[in-house]
């Protein structure tokens, strides 16, 4: 069965490192923080400027000064820190950030990414998702395999504006996990359970990469 | 100590005029000027053009200024909680240069640093860097980012004192450190003006240096674009 949203949050947080600082995007992102793998320690650092973000706050203490860059209303772990945008980005373009995971509307088979504009239709800027793509050595894609009309959103080229060239290296979907190769192509690691090859091919517009058996996602 | 202080909200604004570029400080609603934002609707001043990470909601924030019409340009990162500002965006009645967050404060910052310009790789290969020289350092493609700076910057603190000084709260701080150092005039509107001399110097944000004029508000409303909870 393809997983939903909290299984893919569930998978990717089976990537986070102990002692990571990591970057978590909008919608399905922000559902790893529920997941932290036991025994490690990961600090999450949100671009509008706080590292050591805690979990959303209980009612009566939420903080309109103390926001994540979703704007969500958050907490502030022991040991957090308050900085300016400049600093923020300094931290993500100066690679002091290990992980990013964000949202995609497309992704193509040479790790380009659109995740920022349908032309005509939807203006909603980049925010850092530029910066983020441009400067993380390490990114994960967290989206569904279709987009509403059932259409791939792993392509050979992308269609809408990018937002990022050749920077996507791996992608966590409802029904799969790929890697990007460098030399091109989505190759397919895990399958989520009871999806076949068969369904993820057709569901795959770029290059999809078979090797041997394809395992299936392990959850605990 | 050079004193900063003005009566109020109007006595800060002197001198902010049609056709102005201001920049205003805030990250969503969070930090944003609002008093120095519902005066200058009140105001009127129109053709301006707004240097804000975000154009505020239809009903608060630079959204009241949208409603009037009093912006001709906005330079922005994400505007994605504007309807207002979307519909006047693809009529074309409002312009609009989208700029990626980190270069949107970076540009502040060299602003306010006395740096014309410098390379990120933030962009390129997209159409942000269209018209943008590109340079290789390190086998990585970057782009050419221009300094920006502003007539009037209008920034938000917790605390501040007499001679400028300035405090931010958590979240808050977010642009407005980079924008108090990159406008020809930087107003503060603050929550608390306190003494001079209580601010412990160790502590401070914003030295004061980089403001001219700075006043308590009268009343903030702190609103809260996305209450979040967590069950208990």
């Amino acid at each position: 069965m393809a997983l939903d949203k909290d299984g893919i949050a569930k998978r990717i947080a089976q990537e986070l490192q102990d002692r990571f600082y990591v970057n978590l995007g909008i919608g399905i992102p922000t559902l790893v923080a529920n997941y932290i793998p036991e025994g490690i320690s990961v600090e999450f650092q949100s671009e509008n400027g706080i590292l050591g973000m805690g979990p959303f706050p209980f009612s009566g203490e939420e903080d309109a000064d103390l926001i994540n860059a979703g704007k969500q209303t958050i907490t502030a772990l022991n040991g957090a820190v308050y900085f300016d945008s400049a600093t923020s980005f300094a931290m993500i373009r100066g690679k002091h950030v290990q992980l990013t995971v964000l949202g995609a509307m497309e992704v193509s088979e040479n790790g380009d990414i659109a995740n920022w504009k349908i032309p005509g239709k939807m203006v909603k800027g980049m925010g850092g998702a530029m910066d983020l793509v441009a400067c993380a050595e390490n990114i994960i894609v967290a989206m569904m395999h279709t987009n509403k009309k059932g259409e791939s959103k792993l392509l050979k080229k992308c269609s809408l504006p990018l937002t990022g060239v050749s920077c996507v290296k791996k992608i966590v979907t409802n029904l799969a996990v790929l890697e990007v190769l460098p030399k091109g192509g989505f190759k397919l690691i895990e399958r989520a359970p009871g999806v076949s090859v068969e369904e993820i091919q057709l569901a795959t517009e770029g290059k999809l990469l078979v090797e041997g058996e394809i395992p299936e996602m392990k959850f605990n | 100590m050079i004193n900063k202080v003005v009566a109020n909200v109007h006595e800060a604004l002197l001198g902010i005029d049609d056709g102005m570029t201001l920049m205003l400080g805030g990250f969503g609603l969070c930090g944003i000027p609002e008093n120095s934002i519902a005066e200058l609707v009140q105001k009127g001043i129109s053709n301006l053009t707004c240097i804000s990470n975000n154009a505020g909601v239809d009903d608060f924030g630079l959204g009241l200024l949208l409603q009037q019409k009093q912006i001709k340009k906005m330079i922005s990162s994400y505007v994605g909680e504007n309807d207002e500002f979307e519909r006047q965006m693809l009529n074309g009645e409002l312009e609009v240069d989208l700029i990626p967050q980190g270069s949107l404060a970076e540009r502040c910052r060299a602003g306010g640093a006395g740096i014309p310009a410098f390379f990120t790789p933030a962009g390129y290969g997209t159409e942000v860097a269209e018209g943008k020289e590109v340079r290789v350092f390190n086998g990585k493609p970057h782009i050419l980012e221009d300094a920006l700076t502003a007539d009037f910057a209008i920034v938000k603190a917790w605390k501040g004192d007499a001679a400028g000084n300035l405090v931010y709260k958590a979240t808050a701080r977010n642009f407005n450190p980079m924008m108090a150092m990159a406008g020809k005039i930087t107003i503060a509107e603050v929550e608390e003006l306190v003494p001079v001399g209580t601010l412990d110097p160790n502590e401070i944000h914003t030295p004061g240096i980089f403001v001219q004029r700075i006043f308590q508000g009268e009343l903030f409303e702190k609103r809260i674009e996305q209450r979040t909870l967590r069950n208990k």
